[in-house]
């Protein structure tokens, strides 16, 4: 199978970090200072993101803002008709979320359903004043009415392609590829 | 990571890699029950009976709010209140189960083996509650999820198991999955309370509570069974209390930092003496059972995977 794929770099090491840096302005500019803001993460590659954008946020404020890792297993709407299960991540959410503005990171937008299921989990922790999105690639094909409120990359692509953010904490180098089934 | 068992029958026919990831996922579930909304949405529409042939407080209770805490619906049944009273079989009160299409059955039988021909009977998951003196694998599931949370690992520890070897499907359950998992398992209890043979299990054995307990770094203290007072496989509670009662005293010969470990429910005075049940340094009782239901929702959730 893998010789039969054409593998694109779209983006590097430095591009990948100059969008976080623009989102990290962005994300301050939008909400007006980081009062009541905190970071959540979604599992996995959402969780390196937002910990870089933590970095980078507290950096520019000179004061640290929360994080919070979520795992939306639970929550997905296809979990009783997958054959079998999705391993289990710990979510962690160590901050009262009740008139929090919420900042949702994950790696890639695609159908929605992803962010659909996390906000469905945040609801449950309590009543955030309100959540905004951050990806980093918007592939498009939305299937859900949802939309990112800041977005690193559009990057339109088929269907079929396979759009991976891969980071240097779990895939030992910075690099978004995309995969074409030729 | 891939987990295909279609049942839970025991600790016996379950693999290293199998209880790592029901010990990982029980892990992630913990988080749930320490938020103020209790519940999440994934096994919504599907339904759980916990068919109880036996009593129980602790576990059926366990079960019901993990099923519940995942969004299953959760139906008990108990004997006394059932057609079993009636005069149906285990087999035909299955058949009839099944036929309403549960997608888990969990079952306490007294007698050994039954969770099992209802396994093979039925295409539904069936968990094992408690099966006469043979096995109860959640209870040493949350055992050892306790362990591992207390002492980062189960490997290379020593842990004691005192009492009722002979009638404890508890002991049993934990003979075969702590030791599968690397730890090393000694059993204490007068000669009456040790089934012949046992050493094949491939555990130590002691008449002696003291002997077994040293530099342990777990001990398990079992209940003893009041209601076998009278097959005279103990003269009296108080000459057991005497010898294997769990105290200020003898827990010194064991580890300092040593784990005391109780399945419930407890005989204040016989097994276990209230100082040590109570003092959070030694005492991890309560601890096993906010864990169990985190197990329980492990189990429910791997094993309806709806492969069908």
């Amino acid at each position: 199978m893998a010789e039969n794929k054409n593998v694109k770099v779209v983006m590097d090491n430095d591009g990948i970090d100059r969008c976080l840096t623009r989102i990290a302005y962005e994300i301050l500019e939008k909400n007006k200072g980081m009062e009541n803001l905190v970071l959540v993460g979604i599992r996995t590659g959402g969780v390196y993101l937002a910990q870089r954008l933590q970095k980078k946020i507290s950096a520019i404020e000179d004061k640290d803002i929360p994080l919070g890792i979520l795992d939306i297993t639970l929550y997905r709407d296809d979990i009783s008709s997958s054959s079998k299960k999705p391993a289990l991540g710990k979510t962690k959410i160590p901050f009262d979320l009740d008139d929090k503005k919420v900042v949702l990171v994950d790696d890639v937008l695609f159908t929605g359903r992803t962010i659909r299921a996390a906000m469905d989990a945040l609801i449950d922790f309590g009543r955030p004043k309100l959540i905004q999105l951050a990806v980093l690639i918007d592939r498009g094909h939305r299937e859900l009415p949802i939309r990112a409120d800041y977005v690193g990359k559009n990057l339109p692509s088929s269907f079929w392609e396979a759009v991976s953010v891969n980071l240097m904490e779990k895939n030992g180098i910075d690099e978004v590829i995309i995969e074409e089934e030729t | 990571m891939k987990f295909e068992k279609k049942d839970i029958l025991g600790m016996k026919d379950l693999t290293v890699d199998e209880i790592n990831i029901i010990l990982e996922t029980a892990e992630s579930f913990l988080e749930i029950s320490t938020r103020e909304i209790k519940k999440v949405p994934t096994l919504r529409g599907k339904s759980v009976i916990n068919l109880f042939y036996e009593a129980s407080t602790r576990t059926r209770t366990s079960f019901e709010i993990a099923g519940k805490r995942l969004s299953a619906d959760t139906i008990n049944i108990s004997a006394s209140t059932s057609s079993v009273v009636k005069g149906e079989t285990l087999i035909d009160t299955a058949r009839n189960l099944e036929a309403m299409n549960p997608d888990v059955i969990v079952i306490r039988h007294s007698a050994a083996g039954a969770p099992h021909m209802l396994a093979r009977m039925l295409r539904q998951s069936i968990i094992n509650a408690g099966d006469g003196s043979h096995e109860h694998p959640t209870q040493a599931l949350l055992d050892m999820m306790t362990i591992k949370e207390k002492k980062g690992r189960l490997d290379g520890l020593k842990v004691a198991i005192v009492g009722d070897i002979m009638h404890s499907r508890v002991a049993r359950s934990n003979i075969y999955g702590l030791s599968k998992m690397g730890a090393n398992v000694v059993l204490a209890g007068p000669a009456t309370m040790l089934p012949r043979d046992i050493d094949k299990m491939g555990v130590a054995v002691y008449t002696n509570l003291e002997e077994a307990i040293v530099d342990a770094d777990v001990v398990m203290m079992l209940r003893i069974q009041l209601e076998r007072q009278n097959q005279s496989i103990f003269p009296s509670l108080r000459e057991y209390a005497q010898h294997y009662c769990l105290n200020r005293t003898n827990i010194q010969l064991a580890k300092k930092d040593v784990i005391v470990m109780h399945p419930g429910p407890m005989n204040r005075g016989v097994e276990i003496s209230p100082d040590i049940a109570d003092d959070p340094s030694y005492s991890v009782i309560l601890d096993q059972v906010n864990n169990g239901v985190a197990v329980r929702m492990a189990l429910l959730y791997l094993l309806t995977g709806g492969n069908e």
